[in-house]
């Protein structure tokens, strides 16, 4: 007989389209989990990746549709194939999860980061920042005779990118939201 | 007609509404609004145990043997607490359990109140789902998905804390018709086009095997019968997980055993040389698979599961079907008729020509003794003297548990309830009380371990306060066997702490309690000693002095494949070694 043809992807219903597993190459994906807005739901989500031992690179989560009690989770991981197939089973089942999706592997998907950079410096320093925050599309946000603080929207390379170039120029301070992402298209 | 009540009463309605009967639990502050509902009404009955701990585990008992939900009732802080170990042992062993849990009142939440506890903190990972509920109005219908949660898709324990004054508060009582079960709706049916890819690879198969496991006992007893028909019509050897004995029964033309750890030596063989295995309703757990890598190495893996994080968990899977195992077979059944009955006859008949070969190895055989009863000859002779009555059996764990999955035959589903995936010690004698209690006639006998049993003795005044006649049959080595046999396996015979010096006189025990006692040390005397246990209308405490240190065997050494089972003494000092030692 015929090999089963394993698609790309899974969801909570089903295991039929799990992708071939047990690589050991680990690889990032973006994992956007839809939640009842209940208390304790961010715990089970984050006891979930503890107790089973799973990284947690980055982490957002907010409420995005009051009338229908539902917060979005998303979720930057790394791990095999296997290892992330199973953290999008495991989410799967916990009780108060709606819906699972890996944008990773379900195609293109946007994902965006804010950050806030706050960068301390005078003279030369001050102005080449103030140049490189131009081009990166970074604002300021606020101002003083000695510091900035920057915002910048970006992919989180890109973030890195801009912090690594403020690293010498006087930063001081980041903080970051984490990625917040949505697959392209109709989808 | 809308109907105000109080959030104590709402609880006692709601378990009427789900058709409990059985309650087990203990009293404490913060659940007294409760009990004094439950005190009120004649429909549920309430058995006070003697440790919280106890309530789950009998709850345990009372669901594994009934197919229905088990429920248990505990105070806030250390009641919770000492729920904990109990409800880790329904989640490891997917066994449907309601846990309601006093709370302090909400405006004391969170201030270190007396008997507070974080109770859905700490039992998050330990659960299924749990609620606390803080708004008496939303009591009711909570109840009710509670029940929900608990026994669909794969079954598990929930927890609801119910806050002091949520109990006092009155609001409207949804009714369970009514109540939202939410979007927890686990698939049950299978995809046909893999199950239609199984039934062509069974039709194919030259070496196949069933590997079945407590799943086919949750889905309820079609699933079992299901399960017998397609074996029987097929000629497929089958074999079992521990948690899965008497799907399939053991007098069946098909049966191979319990398979893993201390499973046949034919069953692991079959495991190991196969070329199609179908996991039905079971998990690849460590004590089955053995060393991963060289894990059944030529087979093809199909696994019916209900639960899709367990497929690929640990074993890649070449046809793997999400779904109820009851469901799944029906559809096996039907495609597998409608394609004409077919099976590998040829291959069939040489397959079970080489198990054959196997089964020579006698893989349980021991050496006897006329002076000192042997455990496997205690288990041999209960079996034979309890084999056809209408008979339950718990067990504690270790080598006992295993002796009894090696020598006692089950006949059919329901009747065997031990603790698999946790291995609690403790569990044997309160699951005993609970499965009593469902089945007051019935011949409930728990297999223990001295050390294990004593772990919840206290349950002997349960026992005899509710007239339970449960038979606590204790294969006493004054060891903790199962340590002691791995201490003589990996740790160059150097016995730390696996003797139990000061053990009680377990007549005398027994009598303290009010219940009857038995010492059996003498084999000759073990038949009649056997026939007086079962005979007596009352809990006994039958306290058999067993050969100290015998192992149990076959075994497959921590860090082994199957194919590398140990038969006996002869090569057990030491057999544990390398990578294996690190593993459990």
């Amino acid at each position: 007989m015929s090999a089963l043809q394993i698609k790309k992807g899974s969801n909570k219903h089903s295991a039929y389209n799990l992708r071939p597993t047990f690589s050991d190459v680990s690889e990032a994906h973006t994992i956007t989990v839809l939640v009842e807005n209940e208390p304790g739901v961010l715990a089970r989500v984050i006891g979930l990746f503890s107790g089973r031992g799973y990284n947690i690179d980055s982490l957002t989560v907010a409420e995005v549709d009051h009338e229908g009690h539902l917060s979005r989770i998303t979720i930057v991981t790394t791990g095999t194939p296997q290892v992330i197939e199973q953290i999008k089973a495991q989410l799967g089942r916990i009780v108060s999860v709606r819906d699972v999706h890996d944008l990773t592997a379900e195609g293109s998907s946007v994902e965006r980061e804010l950050a806030l950079m706050k960068v301390v410096s005078s003279g030369e320093k001050r102005v080449e920042a103030l140049r490189l925050a131009d081009i990166f599309r970074a604002n300021v946000v606020d101002s003083t005779l000695e510091s900035f603080i920057f915002q910048l929207t970006g992919a989180p390379d890109k973030i890195d990118a801009f912090a690594d170039l403020m690293r010498p120029l006087g930063l001081v301070e980041v903080a970051r939201t984490g990625v917040a992402a949505l697959s392209r298209g109709t989808r | 007609m809308t109907r105000q009540m109080t959030g104590a009463k709402m609880v006692v309605q709601a378990l009427k509404d789900q058709g409990v009967d059985t309650v087990f639990g203990y009293p404490g502050g913060a659940v007294l609004p409760i009990y004094d509902e439950i005190f009120q009404q004649n429909d549920i009955q309430h058995i006070l145990v003697r440790h919280e701990q106890a309530a789950l585990h009998a709850a345990e008992g009372y669901a594994r043997s009934t197919g229905k939900v088990g429920v248990a009732l505990v105070t806030s802080g250390p009641g919770a607490t000492n729920a904990v170990t109990g409800l880790t042992d329904a989640l490891m062993d997917s066994i449907p359990l309601v846990c309601l849990s006093g709370q302090v009142p909400t405006f004391m939440i969170g201030s270190d109140a007396f008997q507070e506890a974080d109770t859905v903190g700490i039992t998050r990972p330990c659960t299924k789902h749990n609620w606390l509920v803080k708004d008496t109005a939303k009591l009711s219908s909570t109840l009710h998905q509670a029940f929900h949660v608990a026994s669909s898709g794969r079954p598990g324990p929930v927890l609801i804390d119910i806050p002091k004054d949520v109990q006092f508060a009155s609001a409207e009582y949804t009714s369970k018709p009514k109540a939202p079960v939410g979007h927890y709706q686990p698939q049950v049916k299978g995809d046909m086009e893999t199950i239609t890819a199984l039934v062509e690879a069974i039709e194919n198969a030259e070496r196949p095997v069933f590997y079945t496991g407590g799943g086919v006992i949750n889905s309820g007893p079609a699933a079992s019968q299901l399960l017998r028909e397609l074996v029987d019509a097929t000629g497929i050897p089958i074999t079992s997980t521990l948690m899965g004995l008497g799907a399939y029964p053991a007098s069946g033309k098909g049966w191979l055993g319990m398979l893993g750890m201390h499973g046949l030596y034919e069953a692991n063989l079959a495991m190991h040389g196969c070329d199609l295995l179908i996991n039905i309703g079971a998990r690849f757990d460590d004590r089955i698979t053995g060393r991963l890598d060289a894990f059944s190495p030529k087979s093809k893996k199909a696994h019916i599961d209900i639960d899709p994080s367990s497929i690929n968990k640990v074993i890649k899977t070449d046809l793997p079907i999400v779904g109820d195992v009851g469901h799944v077979l029906e559809d096996m059944l039907k495609v597998w008729k409608a394609r004409g009955r077919k099976v590998n006859r040829e291959g069939l008949a040489k397959w079970w020509r080489q198990i054959e070969e196997w089964k020579q190895a006698n893989c349980l055989k021991y050496t006897g003794s006329e002076t000192t009863i042997k455990p496997q000859y205690a288990l041999q002779r209960l079996e034979a003297l309890t084999k056809g009555m209408d008979r339950y059996i718990t067990t504690e764990v270790g080598q006992h548990q295993m002796w009894a999955a090696q020598f006692l035959g089950f006949e059919d589903p329901n009747r065997w309830m031990t603790s698999g995936g946790l291995g609690t010690m403790g569990y044997g004698f309160p699951a005993s009380v609970g499965v009593q209690v469902a089945h007051p006639e019935s011949l409930v006998i728990n297999v223990a371990g001295e050390a294990s049993w004593l772990m919840n003795m206290q349950e002997m005044g349960t026992a005899v306060q509710y007239r339970l006649p449960v038979k606590q049959f204790i294969l006493n080595n004054e060891r903790l066997g199962m340590v002691r046999q791995w201490q003589q396996l990996l740790h160059g015979e150097r016995y730390s702490s696996s003797w139990s010096e000061a053990l009680p006189d377990f007549v005398k025990l027994a009598e303290a309690f009010g219940a009857k006692g038995i010492i059996c040390k003498d084999p000759a005397d073990l038949d009649d000693a056997i026939m007086e246990m079962i005979k007596h209308d009352g809990p006994v405490i039958f306290d058999c002095l067993v050969e100290k240190h015998e192992n149990c065997f076959p075994m497959i050494p921590s860090g082994e494949p199957h194919n590398k089972m140990l038969l006996g003494d002869a090569q057990a000092t030491n057999a544990i070694a390398g990578k294996g030692a690190v593993l459990v």
